[in-house]
């Protein structure tokens, strides 16, 4: 069974019951180099084990990239 | 005598080691950028908060710069509401790497100029949340003093809009914030040449952004280094106070003893 989240803007299938870290392994996005925010909450890093994606969430996952201003 | 003072620049009570702060946007490479803060060695590098790119290989862009070399200045950088500001600030705090924030909430989409009341409103929301506060603004004066008194740790004018590498476009009004605002005033945008980073220095501005000047520059990390040493020598002769101006010519050789 899956179910439907929304990340970085774009609908994406789950397997139900994933954890965020089981998310991030799947995207093989480091753990170490992400912030998340489910439904405009921020997680903490200790948090990605232990918390399950939602059907309808809304993930942004970010990162820092180059930038002076604007 | 020592020639030279204790003269560290703290921001926040964090001791900050050089007064270039380097921009890492729009550089041809990530070697060239490495390469420029290698050359440079910046006291603080600033950086945006994106959305992964989830279609590549999950890889974050920076990756390959050591980020744990350098103070971080996350910037607030696609704002342009207090409140976007505000959620970027918290974004970038989350990443645990820094509590400095640089506030940028754009005000007009052409000039990128700053929105006066959104950068003063996200600035008293982040000061409450204890972040470290370095807002970007205008030149304008009392704008700098309002941030100043909303907690701001630092201001941060600009010489040009951003990106143009246009230069000094307001000297008068930078050495009027440099004047009326108590806390590190920090140009930034802008500047084009390392002449221009010396002057800023020189007028008692604590540092300067650089980004546009050196990232395009023909040789980049040659540029970074020229900026670097130009904001010391600017410093220094801040720190030296320049000579008195007179329009009567005074000879520096000896007067007496010309041969007849």
């Amino acid at each position: 069974m899956t179910l439907e989240v929304r990340v970085n803007g774009t609908p994406r299938q789950v397997a139900e019951g994933s954890t965020l870290l089981q998310l991030l392994t799947e995207l093989r996005v480091s753990p170490e180099r992400v912030v998340i925010e489910q439904n405009r909450q921020i997680l903490r890093r200790e948090q990605f084990a232990e918390t399950r994606v939602q059907a309808g969430d809304e993930l942004e996952l970010v990162y820092f990239v180059g930038g002076g201003s604007t | 005598m020592t020639m030279e003072p204790d003269d560290a620049l703290v921001i926040g009570g964090r001791r900050i080691a050089s007064r270039l702060i380097h921009g890492t946007g729009r550089f041809p490479s990530n070697a060239v950028l490495s390469a420029c803060l290698e050359s440079a060695q910046p006291g603080m590098i600033t950086l945006a908060v994106r959305r992964l790119n989830l279609d590549g290989d999950g890889r974050s862009e920076l990756e390959g710069v050591d980020l744990s070399r350098y103070s971080l200045l996350p910037n607030t950088a696609g704002a342009s509401t207090a409140e976007a500001a505000v959620r970027l600030a918290r974004l970038a705090r989350a990443a645990g790497l820094s509590d400095f924030i640089k506030v940028e909430v754009v005000g007009d989409p052409d000039t990128l100029l700053p929105d006066p009341e959104g950068t003063l409103q996200a600035t008293r929301t982040l000061v409450a949340e204890g972040f470290i506060v370095m807002p970007y603004t205008s030149d304008d004066v009392v704008q700098a003093i309002r941030l100043f008194e909303a907690g701001a740790a630092a201001v941060m004018p600009g010489a040009a809009p951003i990106g143009t590498t246009l230069g000094l476009q307001n000297l008068l009004n930078l050495e009027l914030i440099v004047r009326k605002v108590p806390v590190p005033v920090i140009v930034d945008a802008g500047l084009g040449v390392p002449s221009e980073a010396a002057c800023c220095l020189e007028l008692g501005a604590a540092a300067v952004l650089v980004n546009t000047a050196i990232a395009r520059a023909h040789n980049p990390p040659l540029m970074a280094r020229a900026f670097a040493e130009a904001v010391e020598a600017g410093r220094r002769a801040h720190l030296a106070g320049r000579a008195h101006i007179g329009l009567k010519a005074v000879a520096s050789s000896p007067v007496q003893g010309v041969p007849a």
